[in-house]
């Protein structure tokens, strides 16, 4: 039986060549690419970045230039960057707060409607990002129905797309939410229902089980279900631009997005690119061994 | 509305409730202390404020008027009727719908065969290198979709220069971007299937080729049609890869053109028209995709199995 199966590797070596190069070619040679260019030279003529793909030739101007700006005197990413943190933080926790109970009900006590829920559920996967946002503008537009239902209730008409931070958050866990409920629900549908019988056999109450037993159990998908939802949250630049697109609620993602059309900055977006990959590459890296390890257990 | 109405048709359920610990082991999915109502509702509020916006832009988009919040009556203008600003007589919004569904297929048709060998080849394969290439898969995998958007266009426009963005670019950018799918998805279904079919047809007398054809694809064929379903819906509601990357109206899809239209609130009702196509599209595929889920599984998986494979949780 072994020998068979050694017999043949290069059959399979050949089957997984085509995938290694595309990888190469288009996903680890491009992010060695924003390296070089963040590294490179700007073409003063032309205004383009120009490439340095010898590590012997680097320049750290890009990397200068965007320490001024988010530590120098005129800082202005400084106060983008504090304002990421600050609104993705938010953000994930309201949708922590929110998802949680959701995914916790129809993990445990949805029973037989379990499917029905699950299809509500997933449903958001299925419909266009843009879609969504969509939706909301319409809503939130100044004669929209939320300022109608406002209207009814003797409040004055808010111009909610203006450039209110509120609207940004709201819309970044309107957006990401449906990803942190189906991690959760798929951790909390797995915890073993002889577990809650036991503390409820030994005595815990209905809150008390769910102290002792539930949440302790519920810590892998919770820091799973953050990360899902903050790792697009950071690199989101469309919710802030259709909900708001005022300069003093924008984030990284809008200061990347707009010095890559722009000349002559397209060397400082690359360096923010790749800050940005650095401070979440330690996330990125325990995402995947932690979900390795979860698909192994099962 | 759904929620108070819903809640209130299974008082039976709640009735049974004291159930001594015997009955609880008869009876495992009943929670012992009754049902929690204030998470039900709340859930229901969570489903409503989620799903009702949506519901909402749909209908309008079947409005007779230009209002987004004034219902003036059922009408087809916004598709096809308008001879100017209809989906099908604007030509931005024409080209855009077909430049969606071009990608998609494209990208399909490229990814999962791609994928699938990969993960075939990689399941076999043993040593350092197929393993460091499975990590840089998983990390093409959790990249935000920003970083990953960023390196494309910088290498389109300064290293591959002959790929010009466009069309081209997008489809490379697509499939790398949703390669992982398949990938992920049939190493998982290769870890649960085990070697033993393989090898019984090996001892049969078949070759590697008729192992593969006679014995794996069709074991494999539920997964593999999965992940083309996450893939090709996944294409019709990419966003960043295709904004960074389309240079023109002619490539432009649905999504970022709902996007640049949209810029505060005037995009007009076409545009919903625009977006429920995109959702029409999405919820065909979904659909095509549980049915046919659950026929090349034969029911060896459930209908929530089914469900979550094509979410790509299972």
């Amino acid at each position: 039986m072994r020998a068979k199966k050694a017999k043949s590797p290069r059959f399979w070596i050949a089957l997984a060549v085509p995938g290694m190069i595309w990888l190469l070619v288009l996903f680890i040679v491009p992010v060695y690419a924003v390296l070089a260019i963040a590294m490179g030279k700007l073409d003063q003529m032309l205004e383009a970045p120009v490439a340095v793909w010898n590590p012997v030739d680097w320049s750290s101007s890009n990397v200068i230039d965007v320490w001024r700006d988010i530590f120098g005197g005129a800082s202005f990413a400084g106060p983008i960057l504090a304002r990421t943190i600050a609104y993705t933080t938010i953000a994930a926790l309201v949708c922590l707060l929110i998802g949680y109970p959701c995914a916790y009900f129809v993990a445990r006590f949805a029973g037989r409607r379990k499917g029905l829920f699950l299809v509500l559920l997933i449903a958001p996967f299925w419909i266009s990002y843009m879609m969504r946002m969509l939706a909301w503008i319409d809503l939130l537009a100044t004669g929209g129905y939320v300022n109608k239902a406002l209207g009814w209730l003797g409040i004055d008409p808010v111009n909610w797309l203006g450039g209110h931070s509120v609207t940004v958050v709201f819309g970044l866990v309107y957006g990401y939410i449906p990803y942190l409920i189906m991690v959760l629900f798929a951790g909390l549908d797995r915890i073993d229902g002889s577990l809650l019988e036991a503390g409820r056999d030994l005595g815990l109450g209905r809150v008390r089980t769910f102290i002792h037993v539930t949440l302790p159990l519920s810590r892998q998908p919770i820091l799973t279900g953050l990360l899902i939802t903050v790792l697009p949250m950071l690199g989101d630049y469309y919710t802030n631009q259709m909900l708001s697109g005022a300069a003093h609620t924008s984030m990284i993602g809008n200061l990347i997005q707009g010095q890559l059309g722009t000349p002559g900055l397209e060397g400082q977006g690359a360096v923010l690119s790749l800050l940005l990959l650095l401070v979440l590459l330690i996330p990125m890296v325990y995402y995947v061994i932690a979900t390795n390890r979860e698909a192994a257990s099962r | 509305m759904t929620a108070t109405s819903d809640a209130g048709t299974s008082p039976a359920a709640a009735t049974a409730v004291p159930v001594s610990p015997g009955n609880a082991r008869r009876l495992p999915r009943r929670s012992p202390w009754g049902h929690p109502w204030f998470l039900e509702g709340f859930t229901w509020l969570y489903l409503l404020w989620s799903l009702a916006p949506i519901v909402i832009a749909v209908l309008f988009s079947f409005n007779n008027g230009r209002s987004q919040s004034a219902w003036q009556g059922f009408s087809w203008r916004w598709y096809f009727t308008d001879h100017t600003n209809s989906v099908l007589h604007n030509p931005q919004l024409h080209a855009a719908v077909s430049q969606t569904v071009r990608l998609s297929v494209l990208t399909t048709l490229i990814a999962v065969p791609l994928g699938v060998a990969f993960a075939l080849g990689l399941n076999r394969w043993r040593g350092s290198l197929p393993a460091t290439f499975n990590f840089v898969m998983l990390l093409s995998y959790v990249i935000p979709e920003l970083i990953f958007g960023v390196s494309m266009f910088f290498v389109f426009t300064t290293l591959f220069t002959s790929v010009h963005l466009g069309t081209l670019a997008e489809v490379l950018g697509l499939v790398t971007w949703n390669v992982s799918w398949p990938a992920i998805i049939v190493q998982a279904r290769l870890a649960t299937l085990g070697r033993q079919y393989e090898e019984a047809a090996a001892d049969l007398g078949a070759n590697q080729f008729q192992v593969i054809r006679r014995v794996l694809l069709p074991l494999l064929a539920p997964a593999i049609f999965a992940s083309a379903v996450l893939v090709f819906s996944g294409v019709i509601d990419d966003f960043v890869i295709v904004d960074l990357l389309s240079s023109s109206a002619g490539n432009t899809p649905m999504s970022v053109i709902i996007y640049t239209t949209q810029h505060g609130g005037n995009g007009g009702p076409a545009l919903n028209a625009l977006g429920s196509i995109m959702l029409a599209m999405s919820l065909a595929i979904v659909i095509l995709g549980y049915i046919g889920y659950r026929l090349l599984s034969r029911g060896e998986r459930g209908g929530l199995d089914a469900l979550t494979a094509i979410v790509g949780e299972g």
